[in-house]
C-alpha cells in the first residue's frame, strides 16, 4: 500500500446521493485482471452518453478535472456491492482523497487498505464547499493526515480527519496489515486452539 | 456492577466471544469462524500466492460457484462467454490450489452463497462469518455475526483467519404485530429502508426482534437479514429460538448428534439479555404494512403497491429532490402515476433476497392454473432448492405458466453471468438492488416479493397481489 501523508489537489464534484459501487465501476468489468489497470472503468457508463461517448458536461471529463486527485461526492458514497474493483478504479484513475457526508461500510474499509483516504465531512460543509468549487474550480483543498486535518479553501476552515487511530496509522505508514497481523500469531494460535477445543464441529 | 454482569446485546456477546485481543488504538482483532468464497474472491488468491502464503485454516473456508454460473445448463460450454467461463474455472483452481473445500457448477451443493450456507448448516447461531458479498448479512438470520468484506480482508482472512475491526454501534429494528396475509419479509425490509433510508443504519449492527420476527421462518428472517445492507447496515442478526435450533439440526456441517446439546447450550446463551441497552431502537406496526414496490433507483424509493410515484419537490433536501428527478428520468416513469397498473417487460424470481423453497412456494400459489404475459425466469437459490421445488410439482406449476425453470446462481440479480435485463425494459424483481443499470445497462427494475413477481407475471403489470 502506497503511503499517505499529504495531499493537496483541485476537487472534482461528484453528483449524486447513494453513488453505489455498479456506478463506480459497472459489474462487467471486474472479471479483470488488477494488472489491466482498473482506472479506464472508473464510472464507466454515468460518464458516458448514451452512444458510449465521454459526456462533456459529466465533472470528471472536464480538462480542468485530469490533475484533480481529491473528489468531493455526497452522502452514502459507495453503498451496494462490496466489490473492491470500486475502491481499485478510483485509485488507478490516480484519486488520492474523497470528502463526504457518509460512505457505505465495507467501501469505506475498503478504501483504507488500499490507502484511500476517505474523509467524514458534515453535509452542510460539503455543500459550502461544492458551492466555493463552483464559484472557484481552480481552488484547492489539503488532506493532511498527518495532522488529522482537512483544510479547506477560503473561509471554509480546517476540520478533524476523524478515522480510527489503527488506519489512520497503517496508511501513514504504507503499513501491511497481514504482516503486522502475524506480530500476533502467538495469541492467535492460543485463541484458535481454545476455540476448536469448545466448537470441534467448526474444523472438520 | 462487574463488566462480566453487564447487560450484553447478542452483538456484544459473539464479538466478545471472537476478540482475541483489542490493539491499544481500538480495533479488535476478531477470530473468523467461517468464510465464504465466489468466483469474485480471485483478487484475494492473487494476493496470497504473491505473498507465497497458504489459506491458514483451509476448514474453515467454503466455496460456492454462483456469481459467474450459468443458469441455462451445468456445463462450462454453457458460460455466457470466454471470459465468464475463465471466472468458474479459476475458481475451481484457485480452490484446488487452497486445499478448500468447493461446491462447483456441477455440485448438488452449488447455489448462492448466502442459500447455500444456512442450507448445508455452514452457518450456525453464534459464529463470525464473512464473504467478500455485501449480502453475507443475510447469514445473521440464525443469530451470527456475518458482514461483507473486499478482497483485501478477504486475503487477510484466508491468511490469519482474523480480520481487525471496529465494533458497530447497536440498533434494535422491533417489529411489532402480526403480518397481514400475503405480507412478507421483503415487504417489511422495504418499507423499512423507505423509512430510515439507504443510508439509515449506517454504521451500525442491526437486531430484528419484536412478535412479527419471532413468528417467522429462517427463511422469511435470512430475506430480512438480507437487506439490512441496503439499509446501510455492517449486519443485521436475529436471535436464535427453537425455530432456528429446529432448522439447523441435521444439516451435514451442523454439530453432530452426539455434540449437539453441547451447541445448543453455547446456543441458548447468544440472545441479547432482556436489559440491554441498544444505541439506536426503531419501531415498527408490522400489521400496517402493505405490499411494496420500488418506483426509483434507490431500495430507499419504496411504497405500498396502492401509492404512486411521489413528485421530486416534495423531497427534503436539494440532493434528495435531484436524484429523485434523476431516477424518474432513468425509470421513465411521471410523478403522481399510480405503481399499481404499471406495464412491465419481464419477470426475475430469484436471487439471494428471495429464492429459497417458501419464495417459491409462494409465487406458485399465484401461477397455479395461471399464465405469465411476459418473459419471466425463475431461478432457485441453490441446486437443493431445486431438487425440491421439482418434487413438490412447484417446477411444473412455472414451466406451465411459461416462465423459464432455471438452474441455481445470482443470475439477474447481479447480471453478470448474461442474464440480463434489456435496455429500456421494465422488470418486477425479486432481488435487492434497483440501482441504475444493476440488472443491465438501461434496465430498470422493480423490487417487490415473490407473491407480487408472480401477479405481475399474469397481468403484464406492477399489481397489489391481494387481489389476485
Amino acid at each position: 500500500m502506497k503511503a499517505f501523508t499529504r495531499e493537496t489537489s483541485t476537487v472534482v464534484t461528484i453528483p449524486g446521493v447513494n453513488c453505489d459501487t455498479d456506478q463506480i465501476i459497472p459489474g462487467r468489468f471486474i472479471k479483470a485482471d488488477r494488472a489491466q489497470g482498473y482506472g479506464q472503468f472508473l464510472f464507466h457508463d454515468i460518464r458516458r452518453s448514451e452512444t458510449g461517448e465521454l459526456d462533456p458536461a459529466f465533472p470528471l471529463n472536464r480538462p480542468a478535472a485530469a490533475a484533480a486527485t481529491i473528489l468531493l461526492v455526497e452522502d452514502n458514497f459507495g453503498c451496494g456491492s462490496s466489490r473492491e474493483g470500486a475502491v481499485y478504479a478510483l485509485v488507478d484513475h490516480g484519486i488520492r482523497a474523497l470528502i463526504g457526508p457518509s460512505f457505505g461500510d465495507i467501501f469505506y474499509n475498503n478504501a483504507l487498505k488500499n490507502g484511500l483516504v476517505p474523509v467524514r465531512l458534515p453535509e452542510a460543509d460539503c455543500q459550502r464547499l461544492a458551492q466555493h468549487l463552483a464559484a472557484f474550480p481552480d481552488a484547492e483543498v489539503t488532506v493532511d493526515l498527518a495532522t488529522s486535518e482537512l483544510i479547506l479553501p477560503a473561509d471554509l476552515g480546517r476540520h478533524p480527519i476523524v478515522m480510527n487511530d489503527f488506519a489512520r496509522d497503517c496508511i501513514l505508514r504504507g503499513l501491511d496489515e497481514i504482516e503486522m497481523t502475524f506480530t500476533y500469531l502467538e495469541q492467535i494460535e492460543a485463541f484458535e486452539k481454545a476455540r476448536t477445543g469448545s466448537h470441534a464441529w467448526l474444523d472438520r | 456492577m462487574a463488566q462480566a454482569s453487564a447487560p450484553r446485546t447478542m452483538l456484544g456477546k459473539i464479538w466478545d466471544a471472537h476478540e482475541i485481543l483489542r490493539h491499544p488504538s481500538g480495533p479488535s482483532l476478531l477470530y473468523i469462524d467461517r468464510d465464504m468464497i465466489h468466483e469474485g474472491s480471485f483478487h484475494a488468491f492473487a494476493d496470497l500466492k504473491r505473498r507465497g502464503l497458504m489459506p491458514r485454516r483451509p476448514k474453515q473456508i467454503f466455496g460456492v460457484a454462483d456469481h459467474y454460473v450459468p443458469t441455462r445448463g451445468r456445463a462450462l460450454a454453457d458460460a455466457a462467454s470466454p471470459a465468464i467461463a475463465t471466472m468458474i474455472e479459476t475458481f475451481d483452481a484457485n480452490m484446488e490450489w487452497g486445499g478448500l473445500r468447493h461446491f462447483g457448477l456441477k455440485s448438488r451443493e452449488q447455489g448462492i452463497v448466502h442459500v447455500v450456507a444456512p442450507e448445508q448448516g455452514i452457518t450456525l447461531p453464534g459464529l463470525t462469518i464473512v464473504c467478500s458479498d455485501s449480502h453475507t448479512s443475510t447469514q445473521g438470520a440464525l443469530g451470527a455475526i456475518a458482514f461483507g468484506i473486499g478482497q483485501s480482508e478477504n486475503a487477510h482472512v484466508l491468511a490469519t483467519q482474523t480480520l481487525w475491526q471496529v465494533r458497530p454501534k447497536t440498533m434494535r429494528v422491533t417489529i411489532d404485530g402480526v403480518l397481514p396475509q400475503g405480507i412478507t419479509a421483503k415487504d417489511v425490509m422495504l418499507y423499512l429502508i423507505g423509512t430510515i433510508g439507504a443510508g439509515g443504519a449506517g454504521g451500525h449492527a442491526i437486531e430484528f426482534a419484536g412478535q412479527a420476527v419471532r413468528n417467522m421462518s429462517i427463511e422469511a428472517r435470512l430475506t430480512l437479514c438480507n437487506m439490512s445492507i441496503e439499509a446501510a447496515a455492517r449486519l443485521g442478526m436475529v436471535a436464535p429460538d427453537e425455530i432456528t435450533f429446529d432448522y439447523v439440526r441435521g444439516r451435514t456441517f451442523a454439530p453432530s448428534e452426539q455434540e449437539w446439546d453441547v451447541a445448543l447450550s453455547q446456543w441458548r446463551e447468544v440472545p441479547s439479555d432482556a436489559d440491554a441497552e441498544f444505541e439506536r431502537e426503531v419501531h415498527i406496526d408490522g400489521s400496517k404494512i402493505a405490499p411494496m414496490v420500488t418506483w426509483g433507483t434507490s431500495p430507499e424509493d419504496a411504497v405500498a403497491i396502492d401509492g404512486r410515484v411521489p413528485e421530486p419537490a416534495s423531497f427534503e433536501g436539494e440532493e434528495k429532490r435531484k436524484a429523485a428527478a434523476r431516477s424518474l428520468e432513468y425509470m421513465d416513469l411521471a410523478p403522481g402515476t399510480p405503481l399499481d397498473g404499471l406495464k412491465i417487460d419481464r419477470v426475475f424470481i430469484g436471487s439471494c433476497t428471495n429464492s429459497r423453497i417458501e419464495d417459491l412456494r409462494s409465487a406458485a400459489a399465484i401461477l397455479k392454473g395461471r399464465k405469465s404475459v411476459v418473459p419471466a425466469i425463475i431461478v432457485p437459490g441453490s441446486t437443493e432448492v431445486k431438487a425440491q421445488a421439482e418434487a413438490e410439482g412447484l417446477a411444473r406449476t412455472f414451466q406451465e405458466a411459461g416462465f423459464e425453470w432455471r438452474d441455481s446462481g445470482c443470475s439477474m440479480c447481479a447480471a453478470l453471468n448474461g442474464d440480463f435485463v434489456n435496455p429500456g425494459e421494465r422488470c418486477a424483481s425479486t432481488s435487492n438492488r434497483n440501482f441504475v443499470g444493476r440488472q443491465g445497462p438501461g434496465a430498470r427494475t422493480h423490487l417487490v416479493s415473490p407473491a407480487m413477481a408472480a401477479a405481475a407475471a399474469i397481468t403484464g403489470r406492477l399489481t397489489d397481489v391481494r387481489r389476485i
